[in-house]
């Protein structure tokens, strides 16, 4: 016996006589004989609970856990217990997506939740139930331009995350798409390229706080990109949304982004969420779920997913976007969080996070070993020049159990401050800076 | 018992409560320019944390779960989550690790990932895997775009369309089309099986591949399978294996074996990931070794002792931000290792025995449309009876009502009134009997009492939904509610 496997002996035999089969392999005779398997699986034997958990715990020690001053993506921020409790919910962990809405409301009320904090966050009219990541969010975006535009051209700024520009670029490249990069100026994207280039293509694609961490300035960029009826798509992480500027004040069209600093481990990348939020106009060009209110026969109300015939279930190979899966229980957790730190607290965090990353600025210059790159304003990431040899650093910086700025070009340094960062261990690293030979 | 809980976390919200603790360090203010700030916080709740707790736990009892009860959801493998998996996945040496860590720091986990693919890669008899597709349909996407990449490297450039039975997933064909190929549906037979005349028909050059799920979604193995990759492939095209329904053959069969090329497998299905309500899931996407190269960036290989990420040659390109949905294949892996070889090869001759018991238990009271044993699902064209006008949809409401969650209706559209049921290999006989007894209630029911059946459900939180109103009048976020 094994442990996910019920059946006895008996309770086999009984069952085979009710269907009238002679055995466990007779049931398999419409496979040819030539595809069945001669031999067992050449995988590692079983192991038992205690030998698995060593060995998972022999694993997890394989990895270095690191005080963390890099971002590019990924965050280490500080979670509220709550949001892990709740989470490990069966109701919540072990339910299928929500196509039976009558013993689904409580997977459809927090999504309506959830698309009503994102709304907020962006200050746009409608969110989808969330998407795999950041970067996959962001190429469906350009999906929803191309289809609203039917230009086959879009301009993404250079100052994006490179792993977004590139999961932009494959999901573009397959589908006959061209993507136009947009150079950087100064940290920033380069506007009057933008202003030169944009008439035929169906949009922009700018990243806010951009790669650099620069909060970018798009004053007049939707006037101008709506000019030749394009859309103007801005991606835009998590925790920023507390202080800079959203996408919907900036008059953008698609809002979307990675929410992983919302409530989500790191966890070596995965797996995060995405959220992706339109304006009223665009709502049927969405892609993936979208939870609406209704009532049930005796008129009490209900959730349900609606607006499905976007969706591939319906459209098949018509459908704007092959989205099924979601990332559900991420939108639970980013909801959880969001209730928890509340409209003060999430930015207070936020704040805590900018005023950290502004102090190791200022204390690395004070050094004399790190110079400015961009004098642009700046949230919790920043990029500094060294004058010395960053890799070797950064290894030192290893041995005392810290993970250092991400290395640039080889002599710029990409560094991110959270709040979850103590001023002793900041100050901590500006020492390291100090000895360093 | 119908909850009466029916707040919003929004309704719960009072000025100046929060449900955190944190104490701010003593720096310096800083602010960024006024108009590149935002000009107003964001509307969330003001709530304790024992306030959200008690509102999530609240909510959460208006789910049904694995654990509340059968979930008998056709093509949807829905099985137990062990409780080892959660452990032992969300140590704080996986969890709280960040993705662009040094090589040597993430040994452990370049060791999960590789291990894993290659577990993946021997169950069904491919080359090698990539782990970074975040759910299914994205592992379709992927293996398209190597189909894709396969030809232009060849440049066999007109090869722009790929080949789709009617009995497919929807996410098959929209899969296709997102990675712009032109969809060929073919017709299939009555039993969901490929058409071979309708096969050979469409095939020419300007085939890319033939994408397929087997056993197909009507629980029937595709006996001509070897017939079918040798056309395909006589034609130049290449054959994509959907993973979806792999549980049936976890010990019987290999899709490597019949001649597919390029598989995705759900992680969340045959490797007992929870759903989660729709995700996180995982849809590693596995090739020949004549495709190897082309998976998606980056790919896992070791190098003596150590483990390395590599970007392999003609790789279609990035997928994701980082490395796909870690969290997610940790849990497949342990569940790879508890099971073992020994266990594994379990899995899909029980899962069949299973599906089989319940087919044969009650083919005298639902129509059966397809004879001979199934595998790991099958499909019941609703009632026998059907003179009282009791569809399919009402049955699966009134099982809510006994507690059971309903299987996959109305799919695959191949049968008029679809009701799919797969029970997978977790459900003790003692489970399944239950589930009989009461299938067959219902059954008598649609007879005795149909308005009943029809009207159903009576006992869950909500009952039967107007969806149309949905749609007509949009209500998608809770300022909507309140302006309504």
């Amino acid at each position: 016996m094994q442990k996910y496997l019920p059946h006895t002996e008996q309770e086999i035999k009984a069952m085979l006589e009710r269907i009238q089969a002679s055995s466990l392999d007779d049931l398999f005779s419409a496979i040819p004989k030539s595809l069945q398997l001669k031999q067992s699986y050449q995988i590692p034997e079983a192991m038992d609970d205690l030998t698995l958990t060593n060995h998972m715990h022999k694993l997890a020690q394989k990895n270095k856990e690191l005080i963390i001053f890099r971002g590019a993506g990924s965050y280490d921020h500080y979670t509220p217990s709550a949001v892990k409790a709740l989470l490990s919910r069966q109701e919540f962990l072990t339910s299928y997506t929500p196509y039976q809405p009558e013993v689904a409301q409580g997977t459809l009320q927090y999504i309506f939740e959830y698309q009503s904090m994102v709304c907020e966050l962006t200050q746009m009219v409608v969110s989808n139930a969330s998407m795999y990541d950041g970067s996959t969010a962001t190429a469906e975006a350009m999906f929803m331009a191309h289809s609203e535009t039917r230009k086959d051209h879009i301009l993404v700024s250079a100052t994006m995350h490179p792993k977004t520009i590139e999961v932009i670029q494959t999901y573009a490249r397959y589908r006959q798409l061209t993507v136009v990069i947009v150079p950087e100026k100064n940290g920033v994207t380069d506007l009057a390229f933008v202003k030169e280039n944009h008439s035929d293509k169906m949009g922009l694609i700018v990243q806010n706080p951009n790669y650099y961490g620069i909060v970018e300035d798009f004053t007049g960029v939707a006037d101008m990109i709506h000019e030749h009826r394009g859309l103007f798509i801005i991606n835009q992480e998590g925790q920023s949304l507390a202080l800079v500027k959203s996408a919907g004040e900036w008059g953008a069209d698609i809002a979307t982004g990675e929410l992983q600093s919302l409530g989500l481990p790191m966890a070596f990348g995965g797996a995060y969420i995405g959220y992706l939020a339109t304006k009223h106009q665009l709502v049927r060009k969405m892609p993936g779920r979208i939870c609406g209110v209704t009532e049930d026969v005796d008129g009490r109300r209900a959730f349900v997913l609606t607006l499905q015939a976007r969706e591939q279930h319906i459209r098949r190979a018509k459908a704007n976007s092959n989205i099924c899966s979601n990332q559900s229980l991420n939108a639970l957790a980013v909801t959880i969080y969001l209730s928890l730190v509340g409209k003060e607290g999430f930015v207070e965090l936020a704040e805590e996070s900018m005023r950290g990353a502004h102090y190791l600025y200022n204390e690395l210059i004070k050094t004399k070993k790190f110079t400015p790159v961009y004098e642009q304003p700046f949230f919790n990431e920043f990029v500094l020049k060294a004058n010395f040899d960053l890799e070797r650093f950064n290894e030192e910086l290893l041995n005392d159990g810290i993970l250092g700025p991400l290395v640039l070009d080889g002599q710029k340094a990409l560094f991110a401050v959270t709040e979850k960062r103590s001023q002793k261990e900041i100050d901590q690293l500006v020492e390291k800076v100090v000895a360093f030979k | 018992m119908r909850i009466l809980y029916d707040k919003l976390i929004f309704d719960l919200s009072k000025k100046g409560r929060i449900g955190y603790q944190y104490k701010p360090k003593n720096l310096a203010s800083v602010e960024l320019p006024q108009h590149l700030m935002r000009a107003k916080k964001a509307e969330l709740p003001e709530v304790t944390e024992f306030d959200v707790v008690r509102h999530y736990t609240n909510v959460s009892q208006k789910n049904f779960g694995v654990e509340t009860g059968f979930y008998p959801l056709g093509s949807c493998t829905m099985k137990y989550n062990p409780k080892i998996n959660e452990e032992l996945a969300t140590l704080s040496g996986f969890s709280q690790i960040h993705p662009l860590q040094p090589e040597e720091t993430i040994q452990g986990l370049l060791q999960i990932y590789y291990e894993t693919q290659e577990m993946l890669a021997e169950v069904s008899g491919l080359k090698a895997y990539s782990l970074n597709p975040f759910a299914g349909a994205h592992g379709e996407l992927a293996g398209l775009m190597i189909i894709k990449a396969y030809h232009e490297k060849r440049n066999d450039l007109k090869r722009t369309k790929i080949i789709v039975p009617d009995s497919a997933h929807g996410t098959n064909p929209a899969s296709a089309t997102v990675s712009g190929f032109d969809v060929v549906e073919i017709k299939s037979n009555i039993d969901g099986t490929v058409n071979i005349d309708a096969l050979k028909e469409v095939l020419s050059d300007e085939i890319a591949g033939l994408m397929l799920t087997n056993p197909n979604t009507a629980g029937v193995f595709e006996k001509d399978i070897v017939e079918i990759a040798d056309l395909v492939h006589g034609a130049g095209g290449l054959l994509y294996y959907d993973g979806a329904n792999l549980n049936a053959l976890l010990g019987k069969a290999k899709p490597g074996e019949m001649g597919f090329d390029i598989t995705h497998i759900n992680l969340h299905k045959t490797f007992s990931t929870p759903h989660g309500g729709g995700g996180p899931g995982s849809g590693p996407v596995g090739v020949t070794a004549e495709l190897v190269e082309f998976l998606p960036n980056p790919m896992v290989v070791k190098e003596g002792d150590r483990y390395t990420f590599k970007k392999p040659e003609d790789t279609i390109g990035q997928l994701g931000t980082f490395y796909g949905n870690t969290s997610v294949y940790i849990r497949a892996y342990v569940y790879l290792r508890t099971l073992g070889k020994e266990h594994l090869s379990k899995v899909g001759p029980l899962a069949v025995l299973n599906a089989n018991y319940i087919k044969e238990s009650l083919k005298d009271v639902y129509e059966l449309p397809l004879q001979g044993h199934a595998m790991h699902e099958f499909v019941f064209d609703g009632l026998k009876d059907k003179s009282t006008g009791v569809k399919t949809l009402d049955i699966a409401k009134r099982l809510l009502d006994y507690g059971y969650h309903a299987p996959t209706i109305y799919f695959p559209l191949i049968f008029p009134q679809a009701m799919m049921i797969e029970p997978t290999e977790v459900e003790s006989k003692d489970t399944l009997d239950d589930f009989i007894q009461i299938m067959r209630q219902v059954a008598e029911e649609a007879i005795s009492q149909p308005d009943i059946v029809k009207t159903a459900p009576h006992h869950t939180i909500v009952r039967r939904l107007d969806e149309v109103k949905a749609v007509r009048q949009p209500i998608l976020k809770y300022k909507d509610l309140q302006t309504k």
